[in-house]
């Protein structure tokens, strides 16, 4: 799959190396921004620190 | 995985030739990737949740601090908006700054109406609504992360006899005097009463309650300290010693 990818890629190789590390931070920067803080509300409130009630979603 | 590194090793050698693989060989490796890039995205979401939250919400603490510093000096009309004689706030209004020297030299962080995640992720400590405000007779309580979101508690439990804890509104600094700690269950709402412990007592002293999850990493337990209210200081007065050079960083 990701070797079908970096085939695809157009360019040399130095550019299709560019691009992979372009692709994997925009991937990482997506999940750490957006996708793990919504899969946190929906289902872990693993640090919770409050006495005494149920957390508010 | 002995199928997704031979998928590495034949995408090494793109040669534009090579053999075509069969579709059940191709589908595992594809399946093999697929494990791998689960696992790594489960390693970054360990990541995210112990590193990545504490950018974020460091960030937004530290403009909350400044913030309410400016409040403090500002005009009077932000003033009564802002403090109607003890009476609770909006859920989300940062209506005081926390200093705990033991928690480190420069600590300082916003005390914000309301204990629901949408406080306690981004603007750290969140005050218990139905609690009395600080220096009031009864208790001040308050609550924070221990681990991520900020982990304005981090060092909770490093407490020790003759630590104090100072707590900033318009009105001026509170300094409270560190008690004890208790290690309690979740569903010990009694500690949050106006004499910590014993609910439908009537307090004589005000005392703070800081309350975070234990042990750390976990939410089984809760562990709880208890100041209790030693001296205020006026506005006008300026900040105790201790903690002026960490206020006058902040107002800069």
């Amino acid at each position: 799959m990701y070797a079908w990818i970096f085939r695809h890629l157009p360019g040399p190789l130095w550019i299709r190396v560019l691009i992979s590390v372009l692709l994997i931070a925009a991937a990482i920067l997506v999940l750490m921004e957006y996708v793990f803080p919504w899969a946190n509300r929906q289902f872990v409130p693993w640090t919770d620190s409050t006495i005494g009630m149920v957390l508010p979603r | 995985m002995p199928e997704a590194a031979q998928v590495t090793r034949t995408s090494a050698g793109a040669a534009p030739d090579r053999p075509r693989r069969r579709p059940l060989a191709t589908a595992f490796g594809v399946f093999g990737e697929l494990f791998l890039t689960a696992g790594a995205v489960l390693l970054l979401f360990v990541v995210w949740q112990l590193w990545w939250t504490n950018l974020d919400a460091g960030r937004t603490q530290e403009t909350a601090v400044e913030r309410a510093l400016e409040g403090f000096a500002g005009t009077p009309a932000r003033d009564a908006a802002g403090e109607p004689a003890g009476n609770p706030m909006l859920e989300g209004d940062t209506f005081a700054v926390m200093y705990v020297p033991r928690f480190g030299e420069d600590f300082a962080r916003p005390v914000t109406a309301g204990v629901g995640l949408d406080v306690l992720n981004t603007l750290g400590i969140g005050h218990y609504p139905e609690t009395q405000m600080p220096g009031e007779k009864g208790n001040f309580a308050v609550a924070a992360h221990r681990q991520t979101y900020g982990e304005a508690f981090r060092e909770i439990h490093r407490l020790r006899d003759g630590d104090l804890i100072y707590v900033q509104t318009a009105k001026g600094f509170y300094t409270y005097a560190y008690r004890s700690t208790q290690i309690v269950q979740p569903s010990a709402a009694e500690v949050l009463a106006p004499v910590p412990g014993r609910p439908g007592e009537k307090p004589t002293e005000a005392v703070l309650t800081m309350t975070s999850c234990d042990p750390p990493f976990t939410t089984r337990m809760r562990i709880v300290a208890v100041s209790a209210l030693e001296s205020f200081t006026p506005a006008a007065d300026g900040p105790p010693a201790a903690i002026a050079a960490t206020v006058a960083k902040l107002q800069k």
